[in-house]
């Protein structure tokens, strides 16, 4: 792709925003290029090319493009800016700085600045003249919102090379040289502190990605407890419309113990990322007192932004994540929904007449899905410290019908399943997670058990199995209760029933938007699972079955009331200790 | 909008289908304006020099001579204050008998809002229906359908709603509107003595479908310009939605694209989105509030139309007939307003969000106590309190006949728990219990 002279083209063939283009040389699949319409120039992406013939998917409307007009190659694949000054930004789906556009409305064809270049850092180096390094070595360091901004050698830097100086610490530009490196050619390569990424690639500067191990905590009781995520793990939340899969990802954005959060708004309501910027600079980050906009990048290609740019923003994002990876840090990654970056996909597909595969979806849908999924990870950079990419996707399936092939493609590659439930969202038990059908292989990771084991509590596993267990068989029993009648099951049944009810309220359902139970950090989590499982080992006694209903019911009123106190407040306390009164009405004394 | 055009004419039309007619012709661009025989037509594809066009009025009885002149621009719409008070078709020409209107052009289907420039939605629209207020609460720049069968009175519903809402303008784009619904809405805008704030696109069952596809990017043309040249409050209400996406359907399958589920184009969700998301609360002060409605076929709402505008909107409003009480009530389960937190018990009393959960949970209950009654079980003491409790829930909150303020609806609702219920079984935090739990009971 290293032409020295540009190729050149004229457009021949519009449809929607598929533009065809007879081209004059050399183009290569997914090169950029710039369609001239009047006085601007559109920016496309090739993605086929047949005979003198390229495809291009047009990133903007393409009203009022006429055959004929002039389109320059760039010789390069859309590629990502990365260096200090992404964290707080808001993007669009191709890096172009939303901030920095002009007027209210977007216009075509106003490209924007990545990173500010005339922003002052403070630099102090890592490396030392001499030092033999790679691509991704840390060559020196930025605070970055008091977050560390590793300066690598940049990621597509082939082989070893010398420092052959570099630049003592103090204020530089993104733009400054800041190291020289002299390559096995003896050529001297400036180095500064923006380098670029063709963002479809993936980024393997590391030296190992084991099996994630470690629990990412997410103050989601029913996620971290029941079906925890992992450092570098991947997991989706499909769901019908109004379930709560966006709820549910601004609450992993906001509490989440990660360093970095990059949130991809691919293809939905723009007033959702509005919530987000107008929230996330007041809001602090619980563990730095920092506010959450600081570890922030959000991604904003929301649904009237182009179709074609929507795809790229998922891979924008990811780039800007394995960017940090590098540097290692722990990063979340959100994406919501990934069924709409499908759906652009099939757009494209559609107009180009490919033969289309299930849901008139490209063939290679599934492939696409576990590359992008399989860039996620924990690994051990080669400098001996650790990052992690942890993945969370949202899916949208049509109807609410999870047989369908991006819920399919997705299933198969991720690891943890959060199915949000229709019947769980109407009755407002939220989240909606559906406790039995969702899973976490993570919690069959020997590695993972074991540091549970360490972190929370020995027992940990078991108990969660249990609680498993218990709203299996609660839900078997109300199955059979609606089936026989209230008298016409033993009584256990709607005790069965009621201590799954207890852990359906207490642990599984947590109020979004309250202040206090919306996060609960995971020594709470294990205090309060204690407190439902004693109750579940407790006997009590009744005579009828309808003493069972309007007890288990106070006793949930006290727990939730627990739920909505400061952890071990007054408050809390006076609530546990009334639960404490309710429960020796009825325990039987042994 | 017709326009004088300077262009070479074309009569040599290659093909035609029902809604699209290929010829050869240079220098045209996309989207661009052209009129074949005397119709309206817009270019859709452009390969070599073979341009597609789509007829919105129907090719029939076009002839393959037929004159095709083209506009050298993309459809528009002349805007000013002279807009306020007009009739107008798809076109956006009068159809009240009165003058073209005079205003500056400005194309339709404009670019997007960038997101942050968006001011987050604030402000409480109030209608007085405890099924909206209360439990699904609106706000200027939200986007929220009717999801309703056919036989629903969501015209009735909207129009109160519409007027109800304090808004500067309100826009009206109706497709596939019946006649006698267009005279309906005409009426009560009339009878409010609220023509003056009203602008209305309409096409009409008697008119082509494809036009339809015009009416929500007119209806929303005029909305930006009130809103952001004019900082107005504007209303857009669209109906029915269903009927647009169906001649979306038609014009895509003309062009021999894949169709995905239920026939309908695989870009349906963005052509919506695109509508939708013209909703927006200025910085200036200005707002535009989308409600439309989605009509159901069989109340299936998996279908392909519901479901991805179900994706795209902030919410949705179900109606239902309420068998028990004889009256239409706004469905508590299946309706929602994602917009509603951002006022709830902060514009409202802050036992709002907790009451207004309360009171659906209790109505599952209810929901729950029927099944078990249908199936012939006994029913405990509790069951036929929800029962109690839904009956009077629906009719004194539920019904759209009801108008009153929002605190009045949360003392009605405190009133009803506490005349069926003990605290425990309300399970609202102590400290709203304490103040609000009526102690006469
Ligand atoms: N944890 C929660 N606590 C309280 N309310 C919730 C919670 N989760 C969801 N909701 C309610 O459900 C509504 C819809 O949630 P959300 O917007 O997350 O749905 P979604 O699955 O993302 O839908 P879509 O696919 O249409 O984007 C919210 O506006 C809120 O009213
Ligand atoms: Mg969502």
């Amino acid at each position: 792709m290293k032409t020295t002279a540009k190729t050149t083209g004229k457009v021949t063939g519009i449809v929607a925003n598929l533009v065809i283009v007879e081209v004059d040389g050399p183009v290569a699949q997914n090169e950029i290029c710039y369609i001239h319409h009047g006085e601007i120039k559109l920016m496309a992406e090739v993605i086929k090319v047949v005979g003198n013939k390229a495809y291009t998917q047009v990133f903007e409307s393409t009203r009022g493009l006429k055959p004929g007009n002039a389109v320059e190659f760039e010789g390069h694949m859309l590629q990502a800016t990365l260096g200090p000054g992404i964290l707080s930004s808001i993007y669009d789906g191709l890096m172009h700085d939303l901030h920095e556009m002009t007027g209210v409305f977007l216009k075509r064809g106003e490209y924007t600045r990545a990173l500010d270049p005339e922003r002052l850092w403070d630099f102090t180096p890592l490396a030392q003249a001499g030092d033999t390094v790679e691509a991704a070595d840390w060559l020196g360091e930025v605070m970055e919102n008091s977050i560390p901004h590793r300066i690598m050698v940049p990621f597509v830097f082939e082989g070893k090379y010398t420092v052959k100086s570099i630049v003592a610490a103090g204020q530089y530009k993104i733009n400054d040289t800041i190291a020289i490196l002299t390559g096995k050619d003896a050529k001297d390569h400036a180095v500064t502190m923006v380098q670029y990424w063709p963002v479809k690639k993936a980024i393997k500067a590391y030296r190992e990605k084991p099996r994630p191990f470690k629990l990412l905590q997410t103050g989601v009781r029913t996620i971290d407890t029941l079906n925890p995520i992992t450092e570098g793990g991947t997991g989706f939340i499909p769901g019908p419309f109004g379930s709560g899969k966006t709820v549910l990802q601004h609450a992993l954005s906001k509490q989440a113990e990660a360093d970095i959060v990059i949130v991809a708004a691919c293809g939905e309501r723009a007033n959702e990322v509005v919530e987000l910027f107008v929230e996330f600079p007041e809001l602090e980050d619980p563990r730095t007192g920092r506010k959450l906009m600081e570890r922030t990048t959000i991604i904003a290609n929301t649904s009237n932004m182009p179709v074609a740019a929507r795809e790229a923003s998922v891979y924008t994002a990811m780039t800007l994540a394995e960017y940090y990876r590098s540097m290692g840090h722990k990063i979340l990654l959100l994406a919501d929904s990934t069924s709409r970056w499908a759906q652009a996909l099939r757009e494209m597909s559609n107009r180009m007449e490919e033969l289309p595969g299930p849901d008139a979806f490209p063939m290679d849908l599934p492939a696409i899905i576990s590359n992008f999924y399989s860039r996620a990870g924990f690994v051990y950079l080669k400098n001996g410290h650790t990052g992690s990419i942890t993945f969370i996707g949202t899916v949208s399936p049509a109807g609410g019908n999870l047989k369908e092939p991006v819920t399919e493609s997705t299933k198969k590659v991720a690891r943890a399943f959060y199915a949000l439930s229709q019947q769980r969202a109407d009755s407002k038990r939220y989240p909606a997670i559906d406790p039995i059908d969702s899973y976490s292989k993570y919690l069959e990771y020997p590695e993972v058990q074991e540091t549970l084991k360490k972190s929370v509590a020995n027992n940990w596993v078991d108990d969660v199995m249990l609680m498993k267990n218990i709203l299996i068989r609660g839900k078997e029993a109300a199955e059979q209760i609606n089936i026989l009648g209230d008298d016409g099951v033993p009584l256990d049944y709607h005790l069965a029933y009621w201590k799954s009810e207890v852990i359906d309220s207490i642990i599984l359902q947590q109020d979004a938007f309250d202040r206090i139970d919306s996060n609960t950090p995971m020594e709470r989590q294990r205090y309060m699972v204690d407190k439902v499982l004693k109750i579940y080992h407790t006997d009590f006694d009744f005579d009828t079955f309808e003493e069972v209903n309007p007890y288990f019911k106070r006793i949930i009123n006290q727990l939730k009331q627990m739920n909505y106190s400061g952890f071990m407040s007054q408050e809390f306390k006076r609530f546990e200790e009334e639960l404490e009164n309710i429960i020796a009405e009825r325990k039987v004394k042994s | 909008m017709s326009g004088t055009a300077f262009q070479k004419i074309y009569t040599h039309i290659t093909h035609i289908t029902k809604a699209t007619c290929t010829l050869k012709a240079t220098g045209v661009g996309n989207e661009e304006l052209a009129l074949v025989h005397g119709r309206l037509a817009q270019v859709v594809k452009i390969m070599g020099d073979h341009v597609t066009l789509q007829v919105f009025a129907g090719t029939e009885g076009i002839p393959s001579n037929a004159e095709v002149v083209f506009f050298n621009r993309p459809p528009v719409l002349k805007v000013s204050e002279d807009l306020a008070g007009r009739f107008f078709n798809a076109y956006g020409d009068p159809i009240d008998g009165g003058p073209a209107v005079e205003g500056e052009e400005r194309e339709i289907g404009g670019p997007s809002v960038n997101p942050v420039r968006r001011m987050q939605p604030s402000e409480l629209i109030a209608t007085g229906i405890a099924g909206i207020d209360l439990n699904n609460t609106l706000v200027t720049g939200q986007k929220i359908p009717f999801f309703a069968d056919p036989d629903q009175p969501f015209n009735q519903v909207m129009a109160m709603v519409a007027l109800r809402a304090k808004a500067d303008k309100i826009i009206l784009g109706g497709m596939g509107l019946t006649n006698d619904d267009y005279l309906y809405y005409k009426n009560v805008f009339e009878n409010a003595g609220a023509l003056d704030r009203i602008i209305s696109f309409v096409n009409t069952t008697e008119d082509p479908p494809v036009e339809r596809l015009l009416v929500p990017d007119m209806a929303l043309t005029a909305a930006e310009y009130f809103a952001v040249d004019k900082n107005e409050k504007v209303l857009v209400l669209l109906t029915d939605m269903t009927l647009y996406a169906d001649a979306l359907s038609i014009v895509s399958n003309r062009m021999d694209q894949i169709p995905s589920k239920d026939s309908m184009p695989g870009s349906l969700y963005s052509d919506l989105a695109k509508i939708y998301e013209k909703a927006v609360q200025f910085p200036n002060g200005g707002s535009i509030t989308i409600i439309a409605v989605t009509t159901l076929s069989g109340g299936d709402i998996t279908h392909a139309i519901p479901d991805n505008t179900g994706y795209i909107t902030e919410g949705q409003l179900f109606l239902r007939r309420d068998t028990d009480i004889g009256k239409v009530i706004v469905d508590p389960f299946r309706s929602l307003s994602r917009l509603k937190q951002l006022v709830i018990g902060k514009k409202t009393r802050s036992d709002h969000p907790q009451v207004m959960n309360a009171a659906v949970r209790l109505y599952a209950d209810a929901a729950n106590a029927k099944t078990k009654l249908e199936n012939g079980f006994d029913l405990t003491d509790y069951d036929q309190r929800t029962l109690k409790f839904a009956k009077e829930y629906s009719d004194k909150l539920l019904a759209i006949d009801v108008n009153i303020d929002t605190e009045r609806m949360l003392d009605t609702a405190w009133e009803l728990f506490a005349r069926h219920f003990a605290q425990a079984e309300v399970g609202i935090k102590k400290e709203f219990v304490d103040k609000y739990w009526p102690s006469h009971t």
